[in-house]
């Protein structure tokens, strides 16, 4: 008999390929003719395809795929069309937005105008996008939770490039588009304003997303646990609780006194997951606009303790007279 | 179930093999931990002692001459055209020289690094002229900056090691975009600088602190906004030169700033405050010594932009946060501690 101990699943079903649900009116056929893919049917579904793309899915593409060229060029043009040193120093590279001079006018294209443009670009991309997965969840006759989990995403996406900058009057506070760039973007931002330790979101935003990772880990191993007895079947396991979910339940009330249902436990792990970018970007929305300085907001809050001083008192050399400028 | 180990040995296989890709870049442990600050507040330096035994091999100061009389008669009236060392008796000005050629052109000629062969006094060569200079440098930083070098003071071997041209130097950064002027500007960073510690922040954080002197501090000094407009790519700037400080000293953030409050200097080690006078000390030597120089260096000494070769905190400490781990070879040459009476005169003319 099959288990479901492994790294891999290890029974594929196959059978004729599905082309899924008739679709009405309005919407475009589905691309592809559908095939099974023994390899991928160890991580997923064996069925590969159709893919319904439609026209709210080609326009996201090309808006993307614009927005990934402008990035892509900028970054071989700044290492002088060399591909060799493109590729070297891809993380180090990086479309930069405006210097902050240029305030919320339009800079000139390579001065943080090819920035802009990529951000509409790329926020028309994922604005398309998010289109497509509500309507396609409403075709699906689906509830739309996916949308809105992504719609949480996206809220932190537009925080950082698009309300902050605007509310802090300046296109240069938006993020660069590059892999170490985007990250010393992130240290910068926490040493501008003072350490976003002490931001009240941030720490929230943290809560949630170490949250959602020891949720993951503990659904995902109490239904590997209880496969043996048809616990991967969840929604089964919903309606008619058998002896999987039994188990499964009984286990946490044994180690922790309290368990989640097999459908709640689907709800704790869809709002942690989307509270993570929601409070985040509460976080970053109040930083700079509101909140200039997080530590001394804790200070002032009573957030942050007060550490014995171990040193002698550091006086600022800048107040102290009769020293070199 | 023969397909299946064969899966699950290749799964392993290949995270063994990524983490030693991953790995690669990574020191190997163990690493030393020092606390240097309040518990449980990661006030902590982090030493690689692999690393460190290097350095500190790296940074040992050579053997001083035999001290020698101030008996007999000046140098200034032995020699002709001395101008800086002119009190100096003829046997202390020559243990100098001596000295100084070791510390400076060992390998590079000798004497005739910097002297005319046929007339010592001869300013023909620009590198006496320089070195001139350097001598006045050397006592103005011993007399003028003790709050960054103390009584430990330097000499000309803190930054030269031998060699005519110190090994950590800056130019300024050539900020031209590559390719055309129509996309792919850099912003003055995002390559894999060692100034910055490899990292993508802002690879010439010198011309604007070291040379010029624009704002390091990007925080506000209060809780709300009130009026501060330094904006987070400014803030970038700072952090290159904190970077590049912490990469010359071999230290972290922590062995200057407090953890929670990089700003406050309330809790901040007091090696902070040396640390301000530093860098007001490589801009002033910038600005005061080396900028001026710049029509005495020939072209293949100067930079892309026709620049002098300037200071930076990496220039004396080179990877030690004492220079030379903290020897003082000061005490052992004492006429390069202030600049004389006499000749303070004739540099004042």
């Amino acid at each position: 008999m099959a288990d479901y101990l492994n790294l891999f699943t290890t029974v594929q079903a196959s059978g004729p390929v599905h082309h899924g649900e008739a679709l009405g009116p309005g919407n475009s056929p589905r691309t592809g003719q559908p095939g099974i893919s023994w390899l991928l049917g160890k991580l997923g579904n064996a069925q590969i395809g159709p893919i319904y793309l439609g026209g709210l899915g080609l326009a996201s593409l090309v808006c993307g795929l614009i927005a990934f060229n402008i990035i892509g060029m900028n970054m071989l043009a700044s290492v002088n069309y060399d591909p060799i040193q493109f590729v070297r120093q891809l993380f180090w590279l990086a479309l930069e937005p405006p210097p902050p001079e240029y305030g919320l006018s339009l800079p000139p294209l390579n001065q943080g105008g090819w920035f802009l443009i990529c951000g509409m670009f790329l926020s028309a991309s994922v604005l398309l996008w998010w289109v497509r997965i509500y309507r396609r969840a409403i075709q699906l006759g689906m509830g739309t939770h996916v949308a809105w989990a992504f719609a949480a995403a996206l809220w932190l996406f537009f925080v950082l490039g698009f309300f902050r900058p605007i509310l802090m009057g300046s296109w240069g506070e938006a993020v660069p588009y590059g892999i170490f760039p985007h990250l010393d973007w992130t240290a910068a931002l926490s040493i501008r304003y003072g350490n976003l330790f002490y931001n009240p979101f941030h720490a929230l935003s943290i809560v949630f997303l170490y949250g959602s990772v020891l949720l993951f880990a503990m659904h995902g191993a109490t239904i590997l646990a209880v496969t043996r007895f048809g616990g991967e079947r969840e929604i089964e396991q919903i309606v008619d609780r058998g002896t999987a979910s039994e188990r499964a339940g009984l286990f946490w009330r044994w180690t922790m006194g309290f368990n989640a249902s097999m459908e709640s436990i689907h709800r704790w792990a869809w709002w942690f997951a989307v509270l993570c970018p929601i409070t985040g970007g509460i976080g970053i929305l109040l930083t700079g606009t509101v909140v200039d300085n997080w530590y001394l907001w804790a200070i002032k809050h009573g957030v942050a303790p007060a550490y014995p001083n171990v040193f002698p008192p550091v006086i600022d050399p800048a107040l102290s007279l009769g020293v070199k400028p | 179930m023969k397909s299946l180990s064969f899966l699950r040995r290749l799964a392993v296989y290949a995270a063994g093999l990524s983490a030693v890709l991953l790995l690669t870049a990574c020191e190997r442990p163990f690493q030393d931990s020092v606390q240097h600050g309040y518990r449980g507040t990661g006030m902590v330096q982090v030493y690689n002692p692999r690393l460190l035994a290097v350095k500190t091999e790296a940074n040992q100061a050579p053997v001083a001459l035999p001290a020698v009389s101030g008996e007999g008669p000046k140098a200034g009236e032995a020699y002709k055209n001395v101008k800086v060392l002119g009190d100096l008796s003829v046997a202390q000005f020559n243990r100098l020289m001596v000295s100084m050629t070791a510390w400076v052109s060992p390998n590079d000629g000798g004497c005739v690094y910097c002297h005319n062969p046929a007339n010592f006094a001869d300013d023909e060569k620009y590198t006496k002229v320089v070195a001139r200079r350097m001598l006045q440098m050397t006592q103005a930083i011993n007399s003028e900056w003790k709050p960054h070098v103390a009584e430990t003071g330097v000499t000309c071997y803190t930054c030269h090691r031998g060699q005519p041209v110190p090994s950590e130097i800056w130019f300024k950064a050539n900020h031209q975009p590559y390719g055309s002027n129509f996309m792919g500007d850099k912003a003055g960073q995002n390559e894999p600088a060692r100034v910055v510690n490899l990292s993508s922040l802002p690879n010439d954080p010198f011309t604007p602190f070291l040379l010029g002197d624009l704002n390091i501090r990007v925080n506000g000094p209060t809780a709300l906004p009130s009026g501060n407009r330094q904006s987070t790519k400014q803030a970038e700037w700072t952090y290159g030169l904190m970077s590049h400080m912490s990469e010359s000293l071999g230290v972290n953030c922590t062995y200057c700033h407090n953890s929670r409050s990089f700003q406050s200097w309330e809790n901040s080690p007091p090696q902070r405050a040396t640390a301000w006078h530093g860098i007001r000390m490589a801009r002033g030597l910038n600005t005061g010594y080396m900028e001026p120089l710049t029509d005495t260096f020939p072209q293949h000494r100067k930079g892309e932009l026709g620049d002098v070769a300037k200071i930076n905190c990496g220039t004396c400490h080179q990877g030690a946060y004492k220079p030379l781990n903290g020897a003082s070879m000061l005490k052992d040459y004492p006429e390069l501690a202030a600049p004389s009476s006499k000749a303070a005169q004739v540099a004042g003319n």
